[in-house]
């Protein structure tokens, strides 16, 4: 019997569905706004962040192993580099963008040097101060508002494009380039050889490290390239709230607590969980939004429940039962007899 | 015919999916020293950690003077009367000898053994009381382990590979005090991979090939044949 | 001279940082278990504090009779009931649930008592102070805060190596599966502890209550705090926790004196310079 060819098959009867799905979709979503309205516009773009940010966590902790509570540094300081950027240097806020990310993801290194000299629950909290350290700075800059922040001056508002509905619908299409390219990323580097060790770490570090996994390379690799991508949605999320403040900016609730739950919820592990996670907070805030405090008390029982009952989420409930995966990122050894 | 002290009827195991005891059946008669012997991965281990309840069983398979306890938590099978001397000897590294000696000994029940006892068996534990238990030698700490269990007042001992690691004379010393174990009312069940030595200590013998017991019988009339045959399955 | 009683007060507050951080460090080392709403589990029992002064009408100093076990119940049946469940070797599930927990009592506070920021009254022991010699003086409510912090570390190193009870907890913080087949209960050992440490967080909480306003969301600040004096500390070492509190409230202190905005990043300073400079802590105990 000869060995012939032997190959890795990624995708599955399921994968071809969903990405086919996905596709569609995000073909009608870039035509949204010639049929969404105006507020229908900004829900999907929140949902487009929350997607992005809540996936990049997702690859930290789900992936990585780094369980970080403090990613509202990054959302943050995209931000403000972001309105320093364009306010004090006087920078098309466009373009601002990616420089502000680009700042950001050096910062991220390090910061990362320091913490990751904490493991565990010690680096959570970690990070946690290391967002209390850069809030406390931004109330220090007074260029920007000081503590209680600034707006953008309409002279900058007016350079993202002529007139507002032109204004939105490019805030809203580049809210949709950014999170299909977030996920393009993701799903790139899980199936590329960095992905193999990525997930190799995920199941047992120590066994990764003796198969020559280079564990701690790698993770500073992902903590910088996380940083960078929420950085570029946080700096997306305040260009268009156009008010920034440092409460604002780094608010734990925002980017860290409801980040957690939607991937909690949906599935931590699995690139479909974010995004299912999503879905789900996003009706939920529907429903229960009145309800203030008692809105967010059942957002920590549900994240609760789901630990203790599902510790994969939705998502994993569904995957596991019926084998499916949306995004081709399984390997399975083909061999083609010659 | 009644109950013996300890009755295993019919015991399976698994490590997740993998399957380490089929149906395996034993028994210890009150003041009986028994002995388990078979290669590395036939089970022994796993008999024994089921025994203490280390792994969760069906609960009659394990049945304690005359009460089952197949299912019952390690702690509360300790409160009935079963100790076990862990392979390896697992001492609490951040506790002195006494202070391991002292956790043996705090479920309280009644019964002979105490502090005073234990090192009178073993008069150099009484030297090192204080020194924590990873600064003393494997012979020593062996001896640490034996009398921590002891402390509890068992009245079945479950020593697992006691000698692994030791020196023979060391083996010789230890084994040397079994007796004044068994003649306080303890019945014994050791798991040796030293079977000449296993011989000499026990009246009864099980060995275990692959997760089943493949011969058992009185040490004295077990010949070599029969073991070979039984231990390597040839 | 300024700087001497600012360096004073410092140690005084570290003090109550070294209580936060004791409750901390005591299930971090039984049960390797940071538990991210400790914060708002101090600032809970100052609430709890406020139902029983409105209640009974006693001073809150006084309070702390129903205050301290109403919270080590809390902890208990906290631990038995939900985190013993999230134990393992994966880090998620405690941290997250954790996590959940502080979102849920923050809110839970929120809606009971409304973000209002309140504070104790303990009478005339606030304002009293005592003369220090040197034209100094310190308050006596800092002062008793300073010496509960002391007696507490204190109780909390003769329980551990002097009880039973401090046995189980280091044998089953050695090795767990084998305390049980030594006839320790894990399930219940670990209540204790949590119910223990829960305690220490009620003490904490009046304090809190009794020295400034308090409000439901000042929870996280309290953690990071306990967890930075943990750090500057050194792991596995209750006195070294201690000095971890003492060194971030001179830092605190030092940095509100040069200017008011500066305490807090003044404190979180310290704490990443010992990060950097020597991460295992200043006085750090090498476990087994």
């Amino acid at each position: 019997m000869s060995a012939g060819n032997i190959r890795v098959e990624h995708a599955s009867t399921s994968s071809t569905i969903g990405t086919t799905i996905v596709a569609v979709a995000v073909v009608a979503l870039a035509a949204a706004p010639w049929w969404a309205d105006r507020a229908s516009l900004r829900l999907l773009s929140e949902i487009y962040a929350y997607i992005a940010l809540a996936s990049l966590w997702n690859l930290l902790a789900g992936y990585v192993g780094l369980v970080s509570v403090g990613q509202q540094v990054y959302v943050g300081l995209g931000a403000y580099l972001l309105f320093g950027l364009a306010v004090l240097t006087g920078m098309h806020p466009l373009a601002a963008i990616p420089v502000a990310a680009l700042a950001t993801a050096i910062v991220a290194v390090p910061v990362a040097a320091l913490i990751f000299r904490l493991r565990g629950h010690y680096f959570a909290i970690g990070t946690w101060v290391v967002a209390e350290v850069f809030r406390l700075l931004a109330s220090q800059v007074s260029a920007l508002g000081g503590g209680s922040g600034t707006s953008l001056p309409s002279s900058v508002v007016l350079s993202i494009a002529a007139t507002r509905q032109l204004r939105e619908f490019t805030i809203y299409w580049i809210a949709l380039v950014q999170v299909v390219v977030i996920l393009a990323a993701i799903v790139w580097l899980l199936r590329s050889r960095y992905g193999l060790a990525l997930t190799a770490i995920r199941d047992s570090e120590l066994g990764a490290r003796s198969n020559g996994v280079d564990v701690a390379r790698i993770k500073y690799a992902v903590y910088v390239a996380v940083a960078f991508g929420t950085a570029m949605v946080g700096a997306l999320i305040f260009l268009q709230k156009i008010r920034i403040s440092p409460d604002t900016a780094f608010s734990v609730n925002e980017w860290t607590a409801f980040v957690i739950f939607i991937t909690v919820i949906g599935g931590i592990g699995r690139i479909e969980g974010p995004i299912i996670g999503t879905v789900i907070f996003f009706l939920l805030r529907q429903t229960l939004a009145d309800l203030g405090a008692i809105y967010l008390l059942i957002l920590g029982v549900v994240a609760i429940g789901v630990m203790l009952k599902a510790p994969k989420g939705l998502w994993g409930l569904i995957a596991d039962r019926f084998g499916w995966q949306v995004f081709p990122l399984r390997r399975r050894l083909v061999m083609d007899d010659r | 015919m009644p109950d013996r002290l300890l009755e295993v009827r019919a015991l399976d195991a698994h490590y997740g999916d993998f399957q380490a005891l089929f149906g395996a059946t034993m028994g210890v008669n009150e003041g009986e020293v028994v002995a388990v012997i078979g290669a590395n991965g036939a089970g022994k281990s796993t008999l024994l950690k089921s025994i203490a309840g280390a792994m969760r069983s069906r609960r009659d398979a394990i049945r304690f003077a005359g009460e089952p306890i197949g299912d019952c938590p390690a702690h509360e099978v300790v409160a009935r009367g079963i100790a076990l001397v862990p392979e390896g000897r697992r001492l609490f590294p951040s506790l002195t000898v006494e202070e391991n000696l002292m956790i043996g000994g705090q479920l309280g029940r009644p019964g002979p053994w105490n502090l005073r006892r234990v090192y009178e068996l073993f008069p150099v534990l009484a030297e090192r009381r204080h020194q924590i238990a990873p600064s003393l030698s494997g012979g020593q700490q062996q001896m640490v382990a034996i009398a921590r269990a002891l402390m509890s007042n068992p009245k079945l001992l479950l020593c697992d590979e006691i000698s692994l690691g030791l020196a023979p004379i060391v083996i010789r010393d230890i084994y040397a005090r079994i007796p004044a174990i068994v003649a306080e009312g303890l019945s014994l069940v050791i798991v040796e991979q030293d079977i000449v030595q296993a011989l000499k200590t026990a009246k009864h013998v099980y060995c275990l090939q692959e997760g089943r017991v493949a011969l058992e019988g009185e040490a004295g009339s077990l010949t070599r044949e029969k073991i070979s045959a039984a231990y390597f399955g040839v | 001279m300024e700087w001497l009683n600012t360096i004073l007060q410092g140690v005084l507050l570290g003090g109550l940082y070294a209580m936060f951080a004791a409750g901390l460090s005591l299930i971090f080392g039984v049960m390797r278990l940071v538990n991210i709403a400790h914060g708002d589990l101090i600032v809970l029992a100052a609430y709890v504090a406020l139902v029983t002064v409105q209640a009974l009408g006693v001073n809150p100093l006084v309070s702390l009779i129903i205050v301290v076990p109403v919270m080590a119940l809390i902890g208990y049946v906290m631990q038995r009931g939900l985190l013993n469940r999230t134990l393992g070797d994966d880090l998620l599930p405690p941290l997250l649930v954790t996590f959940g927990l502080s979102v849920i009592i923050q809110n839970g506070l929120l809606e009971i008592f409304s973000a209002d920021s309140v504070k104790l009254n303990a009478g005339t022991v606030e304002i009293a102070s005592l003369p220090v010699g040197g034209g100094l003086a310190v308050g006596v409510l800092p002062l008793i805060q300073f010496a509960l912090a002391v007696a507490v570390i204190a109780g909390l190193q003769w329980l551990f190596y002097r009880t039973a009870l401090g046995r189980a907890f280091r044998a089953t913080s050695d090795d767990q599966s084998v305390a049980q087949l030594m006839g320790l209960n894990n399930a219940h050992v670990f209540g204790l502890a949590m119910a223990l440490s829960l305690a220490i967080v009620a003490i904490a909480g009046v304090l809190l209550a009794v020295r400034s306003n308090f409000d439901p969301a000042i929870g996280p600040a309290r953690l990071i705090f306990g967890f930075e004096a943990v750090i500057i500390g050194g792991l596995g070492s209750m006195w070294g926790t201690l000095a971890g509190g003492i060194i971030l409230g001179v830092a605190q202190a030092i940095g509100a004196k040069i200017d008011p905005g500066w305490n807090l990043l003044a404190g979180h300073i310290a704490f990443l310079l010992v990060l950097a400079i020597r991460p295992q802590g200043l006085f750090p105990k090498v476990q087994g």
